[in-house]
């Protein structure tokens, strides 16, 4: 019988921990099948999604935010929003929820070796970049320079602070790190991402950008980028909308003809251009 | 198979031959005509243009569960989609072109185990559209026929007194097959009779579109001011969507009960302001005009740059049954001429 796509994994948490504060606050989860079976049919490319959800509460989709080269866990960052966010922030280490996947195509990672890569992130959208970068990082020689950009409202509201701090460090790449408004002992960047970028001002040359995050951010980043000289062929982004199925089948999550969930998240901004509901 | 004839006296014995299937045909209650299981051959009521509500929630219901769950069990249960061998008596050629079309959308890439296993197990057996179609129906003008074959198993044309009986699938074979001590060999008169009819009720289509390049000039009217005005009165009912053959929109939802639960998914519409709403609070298509847009171009672009067909079989039940008169061929009309 053919595998029904409906019926999710059960997973377990073998780690997790809160990446920001407040009321829209962030947490991370680290985990692994509860089957270990799964394993061997399980794999995913930077950039797939996956449903996540509890049985009883219900399912969403979110970025896998770990790379393929990490083995035996996948991670989700997810933002407390809604009904199943809520009730995926009270789950801590050695519960189980269930997820299905991986949806979606994925960034085309492999056809960038060689090139230098720069990621332009904005809040919660650096956990699509997530992946992307930590390929980049285990598979090092094969790429050209990487450069990170990534800001938020606040230092508080800062995703994976403990992992840029380490990439600094190992001097895997240079991060370029940004706050909305001046707060005390910042030593980095203050603005809003997209001038940060045209702050960094990486040059267009034999480089491919990525950028995740709120849309207005995107809309601003993916202008500063063709000032700098990107082709629309040089940019892949992600889009995101309500999704019932991930398979193409419910429905709702089309932009134009595309449905997100399947002939996305990912795309290139010379697909998406043209598309006028990729922008609403 | 050559054409068979079944005389409507033997109407009665030729269901209950096959009532050893799950066997469906239109009823009537009240002014609403829907498919429904039949006991008695006499439930079945034939004498319709068409269905208030179409067959697809035969292979395509309402509400379905998809799994069941327990409590502190972390194992799901997988419903079982069979309902077994069916067969749907008396449907409309549009209907059951409109499970053809849909079926394209749920074997895309991942095959969708529900839809498709019940599909499998179904024999459409169509009545053609000998008595003029209704008033409102534009089948010829989106690629079928009043008495199109396209999905279905077996072709009955009503010549009066008796039924022209036409084998168009393997499927159909095995039912022709059960009614084989009913059925006697059709004459010419019979094929040119049905011929006759055909011919006219195609003629007897008042209501036609032009649908070359609306895959591509609908994108072109994006901003165009006829989407306001063809939804300013929209009530957002769902109506349109919920009746319509084709469409295939879905919600999925969990629901608990005690300690006992399932994953159910039910009809869903584009129509809805829910349909788009992020979890965010922002929405996509915020009002009727995105939400019209989006169900116009789904069916005439989108759908059609995907999988070759209009997901519009021209039924016009959306017509027929809007509250507010919004007819799809005015607005097509209007695109056509924008």
């Amino acid at each position: 019988m053919m595998k029904n796509p409906y019926i999710p994994y059960r997973v377990n948490i073998i780690d997790t921990w809160f990446e920001t504060p407040g009321d829209r606050c962030i947490k991370t989860f680290k985990v692994t099948f509860a089957d270990e079976k799964v394993w061997e049919t399980w794999s995913h490319r930077p950039g797939q999604c996956a449903m996540v959800g509890m049985p009883g509460v219900g399912e969403s989709m979110f970025c896998i935010s770990s790379s393929p080269t990490e083995k035996e866990y996948l991670r989700f960052s997810i933002m407390r929003v809604g009904k199943v966010t809520q009730a995926m922030h009270t789950l801590e280490q050695g519960e189980s929820f269930y997820i299905r996947g991986p949806y979606g195509n994925a960034f085309p990672v492999d056809d960038w070796k060689g090139k230098d890569i720069v990621t332009v992130g904005g809040g919660i959208g650096q956990a699509p970049l997530r992946p992307v970068i930590q390929y980049i990082r285990d598979n090092r020689g094969d790429f050209g320079d990487l450069k990170l950009i990534y800001g938020a409202r606040t230092s508080a509201d800062h995703c994976f602070k403990d992992e840029f701090a380490e990439i600094n460090q190992k001097g895997d790449c240079a991060c370029h790190l940004s706050v909305d408004v001046e707060e005390e002992d910042w030593p980095h960047y203050v603005g809003f991402v997209p001038a940060l970028l045209m702050d960094v001002a990486p040059s267009p040359d034999n480089t491919i950008a990525v950028t995740c995050g709120p849309p207005v951010m995107i809309g601003f980043v993916l202008k500063n980028l063709m000032e700098l000289g990107f082709a629309p062929t040089q940019i892949y982004t992600t889009l995101e909308n309500r999704m019932k199925c991930a398979i193409g089948k419910c429905g709702r999550c089309n932009v134009g003809n595309l449905y997100v969930c399947k002939d996305g998240p990912v795309f290139r901004y010379d697909q998406i251009k043209d598309v006028a509901e990729s922008t609403a | 198979m050559a054409e068979k004839i079944l005389i409507k006296e033997r109407l009665g014995d030729a269901l209950g031959e096959l009532s050893k299937f799950r066997l469906l045909a239109p009823t009537k209650s009240d002014e609403v005509v829907l498919f429904k299981q039949i006991d008695d051959p006499a439930e079945a009521y034939l004498d319709y243009l068409n269905s208030t509500v179409p067959p697809k929630r035969v292979v395509f219901p309402q509400t379905e569960t998809l799994f069941k769950f327990r409590a502190g069990e972390p194992d799901l249960e997988e419903k079982d989609p069979s309902e077994g061998e069916t067969v749907i008596w008396g449907l409309r050629p549009c209907d059951a072109r409109a499970m053809a079309i849909v079926e394209k959308l749920f074997n895309w890439d991942y095959e969708d185990p529900y839809y498709l296993k019940r599909r499998e197990e179904t024999t459409l057996v169509g009545l053609a559209c000998s008595s003029i179609p209704s008033v409102n129906c534009f089948c010829t003008s989106v690629g079928g026929h009043p008495f199109g074959t396209e999905g279905l198993d077996v072709l009955l044309t009503d010549l009066g007194d008796k039924y022209l009986v036409e084998v168009v699938s393997d499927k159909g074979a095995k039912v022709a097959e059960a009614l084989s001590g009913l059925l006697a060999d059709a004459a010419g008169a019979d094929k040119e009779a049905a011929a006759k009819l055909s011919t006219e009720a195609e003629k007897g289509i008042s209501r036609t579109i032009g649908t070359e390049g609306l895959q591509e000039k609908l994108l072109n009217l994006w901003e165009n001011p006829l989407w306001k005005k063809v939804s300013a009165a929209c009530l957002g009912c769902g109506v349109c969507t919920y009746l319509c053959p084709t469409c295939h929109c879905f919600d999925i939802q969990d629901e608990v009960e005690e300690d006992e639960g399932r994953r159910a998914r039910m009809w869903d519409s584009c129509m809805f302001c829910e349909y788009t709403l992020h979890g965010s609070g922002h929405n996509p298509r915020p009002t009727r005009r995105e939400r019209t847009r989006n169900r116009i171009n789904h069916k005439y672009s989108y759908f059609p740059s995907k999988f070759g067909d209009i997901a519009c079989v021209g039924c016009a039940r959306c017509i027929n049954l809007c509250p507010v008169n919004i007819d799809i061929l005015d607005i097509l009309q209007q695109v056509v001429e924008a």
